[in-house]
């Protein structure tokens, strides 16, 4: 029998198959969570030479990294919320590696997310299941907003009531992990909920439905534009950090060459 | 004397001046008139035992050869015995600032001293003298003009041991910061030619509008915390900076043992690793540019807390990271010395910020601080205490430090 791995590597190499990076870089000012200052805060990005060729090491470059499990493009494992501490293999050193590969639909909401507070209903995934098909098991879904071409200030879209960016209602995260049985649900904001999602109900819907079934989430994604709405494959392998509840990640995609 | 001008664009073609120093040297006893100097006091040695002031700092009274000397307040008004204008000093500091006017000068508190003086002062004029701290950190006798109000800065003589914010540009490093709108206020009101007001996290909302109506006042993105962001400011502004007020903060209650130690690092982090990360960065160039002029770079001006000195319990980590501030701070000082820059420390009681709110009056509000910071500035001080609960707090740590750390208990 032929080795399966070959076709892809072929595919890879002749580019049938594109490799094609979600992840933004990891930069200091990259914009975090915000949460009120009296609950502990996520350590920024900190990136500190130890060396560049100079009196340090003289022929070496190299850097001391700091930042807080949940910066930059990352990965939230099911511990990450209360409704999750109890599942098994929840931590990111735990879960299933498996999982860490696997098909993605692309929901396109980037016109509806001119609007920060808009949210993602079942309604609009069952327009696009009619155009694209059901949501198999097992699969991420990614809703596309193109949030990620912000940056800053832009980006964070922080009020004096909070952040307002796109995220799911509360509904479709039920319906999308208990009737699809999704692997995780993906944004290119920051977190997989809205901006005032702790407003609805449950707060942090995204949080409360994923975690609690053993699924995962991932954010501060880029480049979701690139994506077919099925079909892509998505490699998402979190840092082996012990009993972590996330981590930052370089998560990419293959594609198939259109035409 | 006119008033100091703006200064002119400095000619490319000419080196920038290095800061030289007057002569620098001092008994250990003549410290004890540094001391009084730094806070701004006009103290004189006295015999405790016959009660005769006297001038320089004696090991024994010359009068009754008592050896208890004390240093005490003593009246700053004196009379003009004798002024001379040295033309050509033999030493380098003074040669290139000269003419320099010195007097004689006979204290009404009875000594006789050798002053630099103000230059209206002539023989049989009034004087009003003040402690001062020259470029090399050592105390000196001003004799300035002896009517209240009279303005010392257009002394030239006086600039030197001071570090006017007129003209001069300023870096208030934290914009966020409570008492940021003040400074800012107070600074462009003394005449700075430029205020800068760093911006942390500029992805944040910031109302920056408020601020930059003022004239010359203008908010960057700056973040402490990022050796890029430091490196990148520098990179634009480092030979354009000849104040720095830091008013990096992170105060988070919590004891010795239920403090989170995530909070005290933050701490540690805000209150002093940001600021050594923006020293290394920026406080060579304002080294170098230490004797650039009238408007050269002249301080370094931090916002601590009292608990830097009487450490709170209730505070526990947020009071070591000021305590480690404050020492880092005497590091900074000798090595701004170098070029003559200043460094005032203004020691804080509870501030008017979301964090103290809970804490009883009085606080220290962003105006008091601007104020004192200005105040200070002119002055050429180098440690003020703001806000009553820090002077009450000093007062009873020089009659009793063991005390003050058993009162700290009842917060």
């Amino acid at each position: 029998m032929t080795n399966p791995l070959t076709l892809l590597v072929s595919a890879l190499g002749s580019g049938v198959v594109e490799v094609v990076d979600l992840t933004q870089t990891l930069r200091e000012d990259s914009p975090t969570i915000v949460l009120p200052p009296e609950f502990g805060a996520s350590a920024p990005v900190r990136i500190e030479r130890i060396s560049r060729y100079d009196a340090n090491g003289p022929a070496w470059y190299w850097n001391n990294l700091s930042f807080g499990e949940h910066t930059g493009t990352h990965f939230d494992a099911p511990v990450h919320w209360f409704t999750g501490r109890d599942l098994p293999l929840n931590t990111v050193d735990t879960l299933p590696v498996a999982d860490m590969i696997a098909p993605a639909c692309v929901i396109d909401c980037s016109v509806e997310s001119a609007d920060p507070d808009f949210l993602l209903t079942i309604a609009h995934v069952e327009a696009w299941e009619a155009k694209h098909g059901r949501i198999p098991a097992r699969a991420w879904v990614l809703m596309r907003s193109d949030w990620s071409k912000r940056q800053g200030a832009a980006y964070a879209n922080l009020r004096d009531d909070g952040a307002h960016t796109p995220g799911p209602d509360a509904a479709v995260m039920r319906w999308l992990v208990e009737e699809r049985g999704i692997l995780g649900f993906g944004t290119e904001t920051i977190g997989t909920d809205a901006g005032q999602g702790g407003h609805l109900t449950p707060p942090y819907p995204a949080h409360h439905y994923l975690h609690g079934a053993g699924r995962y989430g991932l954010q501060c994604l880029a480049a979701l534009d690139r994506l077919p709405p099925t079909g892509a494959v998505i490699l998402a392998a979190p840092l082996k950090v012990h009993e972590g509840s996330g981590s930052p990640l370089r998560v990419l995609a293959l594609i198939p060459k259109e035409g | 004397m006119a008033p100091l001008q703006p200064p002119r664009r400095k000619d490319p073609l000419k080196r920038t001046r290095l800061p030289l120093l007057p002569p620098g040297q001092r008994s250990r006893a003549a410290h004890h008139l540094t001391a009084a100097a730094a806070e701004g006091r006009f103290a004189l040695p006295r015999c405790a035992a016959c009660g005769t002031f006297h001038f320089p700092v004696r090991e024994a009274c010359p009068d009754c050869l008592s050896a208890r000397i004390e240093m005490v307040e003593a009246p700053a008004g004196a009379t003009v015995l004798s002024q001379t204008t040295a033309e050509v000093p033999a030493d380098n500091y003074f040669r290139e600032r000269a003419p320099w006017r010195v007097g004689l000068v006979k204290m009404d508190a009875g000594p006789t001293a050798l002053v630099h003086l103000h230059p209206e002062g002539i023989a049989g004029s009034r004087v009003r003298l003040a402690l001062m701290l020259d470029r090399a950190g050592q105390a000196v006798l001003y004799a300035g003009p002896e009517q209240k109000g009279a303005d010392p800065m257009t002394d030239p003589q006086w600039r030197e041991m001071t570090a006017d914010p007129l003209h001069r540009r300023v870096l208030i490093t934290d914009a966020r910061s409570f008492a940021a709108p003040a400074l800012a206020k107070a600074l462009v009101a003394a005449g700075a030619r430029e205020v800068r007001l760093g911006l942390p996290e500029a992805w944040k909302p910031f109302a920056a509008e408020k601020l930059t109506a003022l004239p010359g006042v203008s908010v960057v993105p700056l973040d402490l915390g990022s050796e890029r962001s430091v490196a990148d400011h520098v990179r634009d502004y480092g030979g354009k900076t000849e104040i720095v007020i830091n008013t990096a903060d992170h105060m988070r209650p919590g004891g010795a043992l239920g403090g989170s130690l995530t909070a005290t690092r933050d701490a540690m982090e805000a209150v002093v690793f940001d600021p050594m990360r923006l020293a290394q960065a920026l406080a060579p160039a304002m080294i170098g540019r230490g004797a650039d002029g009238p408007t050269g770079a002249a301080a370094w001006v931090n916002l601590l807390s009292v608990h830097a000195l009487a450490p709170s319990p209730a505070l526990a980590g947020w009071s070591a990271a000021q305590a480690a501030a404050l020492a880092w701070s005497h590091s900074l000082r000798a090595d701004l010395a170098q070029g003559g820059v200043k460094l005032l420390n203004l020691f804080c009681g509870p501030t008017d910020s979301d964090w103290f709110q809970t804490w009883p009056q009085p606080k220290v509000g962003g105006a008091a601080v601007a104020s004192a910071a200005v105040s200070g500035l002119k002055r050429g001080l180098e440690e003020m205490f703001v806000g009553d609960v820090a002077k009450d707090i000093q007062a009873r740590l020089a009659a009793n430090p063991k005390a003050v750390e058993r009162e700290m208990r009842q917060g």
